[in-house]
């Protein structure tokens, strides 16, 4: 719109066809409109008060709960010198690789893998139980591992079975228990994905392989895993996305303790903002976090193109 | 086994015993993952019917309902479930109805700006959604919505748009366009062709967005947990938090039972959509777009 009246006098005919275009775009965007509100206000709105209210003092209550001052880079300044914040950088890493990049990935297509060869019922029946896991409510799911890790839980009997001693794993060891934690429980999402995609390689390729004497390693190799080539990065961006944002499963099992020992960013945002009452401290942790999600979200849209670029 | 095939035994004759050998190895290994997957579920599933449950796993020495029995009150139950069911049902029956109107356009213009638009609610499908909840407390305070019960299904229902979006696009581009062409001539709007082609054409498609945002918002505890105070609002995935926290060292048995509870109505609910589609793995093609 604001074109067609800037642009000087073009010809009548075009500034018509000009207006009907926009008229015509305006019709046909309308439906649009509720779903681009909708993020507009509770999406697009929020990530821009991270990036403002992360240079304020805003707290959780008292006067600067409502009048919040403009403080400039302070808290990125108090962040980038905070000794808690590096770790929980370190640990988040260290999180997302161990259960997502390694165990999640790792192990949901090794689980694809042998459901292609295993017998029927068996592939269904191991496919079913994984799923159970992750179909579970976050925070059933959280309890039961909680259950698991705890000094008298199974682990200890188990353990206690073959003659060995317990601990309270969850105090000494915080960051394998919600690892563990978090492969048990995301395993799923990966393995279907693979699942469906494994199903997709034309046999024709591992045949031709076969014939040519490739043994089955070769064939998985050489053959299949190229293949799969576009799914396993898409679905290595996927659940590292979903496992930088799992907070409720680290609360419930660790509160991120003890002391900082299993903090991971969106469990130090969460306590720095409403234990400790400094929402912008908060704010400018999850504004770290938005920038590493955004990294992440554009390679994988990248991958997609590229794909969609192939096919 | 193999004996069943004795013509093509020339060429399988080496093949065939390496291959029953892997399809064992195969089908053991799973056993073996999954029975790793199933142990952790034990607990739930005995300290629920165990009269004197504790963190041990054990067979219970007697069977009891008094667990379901005790749990089964307005304040513990019934009203947290009956928030759950209203929260997750609004939640994706508005996320349903704005991504069909947005996948209309979406799938039947082309246009850069809807090219745009796409790429824009792909990249919301990766947001981490945990690292906004900080910056959205402050805006809920900001929009006086902090511990409205609506407020909170408006940010469910935003923050599961983009993926919702998404799927309702690609169920509906498999529509041809054809037919509503026909509706065109007849002189039907786009709207009306919409609402009398498309939709019923996709109704799988539909009901597989809804379970999938419902089950989102059903489990979800970090959205609520912020946003919710009163106790009255509190939906299941909170209210078990609290009831954990008050009576955590006492009351195993009932967390169980009410878990139980709790996390039936999802599994029912994911059962059926990966039956309507065709199996789980469909349902999870459909996701990944």
């Amino acid at each position: 719109m604001t074109r067609s009246t800037t642009a000087g006098s073009p010809p009548p005919s075009r500034r018509r066809t000009g207006s009907t275009t926009v008229v015509r775009a305006l019709v046909r965007g309308g439906p649009l409109l509720p779903a681009a509100i909708l993020l507009a206000v509770f999406l697009i709105v929020p990530i821009l008060w991270a990036f403002v209210g992360s240079f304020t003092n805003a707290t959780l209550t008292g006067v600067t709960a409502t009048s919040p001052e403009w403080v400039g880079g302070a808290n990125y300044e108090r962040l980038f010198a905070d000794p808690d914040f590096s770790l929980s950088l370190w640990l988040t890493v260290v999180f997302t690789v161990a259960s997502a990049v390694i165990g999640q990935n790792v192990l949901g297509f090794a689980i694809a893998f042998a459901m292609t060869r295993a017998h029927r019922r068996m592939a269904a029946i191991g496919g079913g139980v994984i799923v159970l896991a992750w179909v579970l409510p976050e925070i059933v799911a959280a309890f039961v591992a909680y259950a698991f890790f705890s000094r008298d839980g199974t682990l200890n009997q188990l353990l206690g079975v073959v003659g060995l001693a317990g601990d309270n794993w969850l105090f000494i060891a915080p960051m394998a228990t919600i690892i563990l934690a978090n492969v048990w429980r995301g395993t799923a999402f990966s393995m279907l994905i693979y699942r469906a995609a494994l199903a997709e390689v034309p046999p024709e390729l591992i045949e031709a392989a076969e014939i040519d004497g490739a043994n089955a390693w070769q064939r998985l190799m050489r053959v299949t895993l190229p293949v799969l080539r576009g799914t396993i990065a898409t679905t290595l961006m996927l659940i590292t996305l979903q496992t930088l944002s799992v907070f409720t499963l680290i609360y419930v099992m660790t509160a991120g303790g003890p002391g900082n020992a299993s903090s991971t960013l969106p469990v130090f945002a969460y306590q720095e903002a409403f234990r400790f009452g400094s929402v912008a401290y908060g704010t400018a942790i999850a504004t770290v976090m938005l920038i590493i999600g955004a990294v992440f979200s554009l390679g994988y849209i990248a991958v997609l193109r590229r794909a969609e670029a192939d096919r | 086994m193999s004996a069943a095939t004795p013509v093509t035994a020339a060429r399988l004759s080496a093949a065939s015993p390496a291959r029953g050998a892997s399809r064992m190895w195969a089908s053991v290994s799973l056993a073996v993952v999954a029975i790793a997957f199933l142990v952790p579920l034990a607990w739930l599933l005995l300290a629920a019917f165990d009269p004197s449950a504790t963190y041990q796993t054990r067979i219970p020495s007697s069977l009891t309902l008094d667990n379901f029995a005790a749990v089964l009150t307005p304040q513990t139950t019934f009203i947290p479930i009956m928030n759950s069911v209203a929260l997750a049902g609004l939640t994706a029956t508005l996320t349903v109805l704005a991504s069909l109107l947005a996948a209309y356009p979406l799938s039947r213009y082309r246009s850069r700006f809807h090219r745009g638009f796409l790429y824009a609610v792909l990249f919301g499908t990766c947001l981490p959604i945990t690292a906004i909840m900080v910056p959205v407390y402050s805006v809920f305070v900001f929009l006086g919505l902090l511990d409205s019960f609506f407020g909170t299904v408006l940010f469910l229902t935003a923050s599961s748009l983009p993926m919702a979006i998404f799927m309702t696009k690609n169920f509906m581009d498999a529509v041809p366009v054809s037919l509503e062409e026909a509706a065109w001539i007849d002189g039907a709007s786009a709207m009306k062709a919409l609402r009398t082609v498309v939709v019923p054409l996709m109704r799988p498609g539909i009901a597989v967005v809804f379970v999938f945002v419902f089950l989102q918002a059903w489990g979800n505890f970090f959205v609520p947990f912020v946003l919710l105070f009163s106790p009255e609002k509190q939906p299941a995935a909170t209210s078990i938090y609290t009831f954990f926290g008050q009576f955590g060292s006492i009351a195993y048995g009932q967390l169980a039972a009410f878990s139980i509870l709790y996390s039936l109505p999802v599994i029912v609910l994911y059962v059926l959509a990966s039956r309507l589609i065709g199996g789980s793995f469909a349902l999870a093609g459909s996701v990944k777009g």
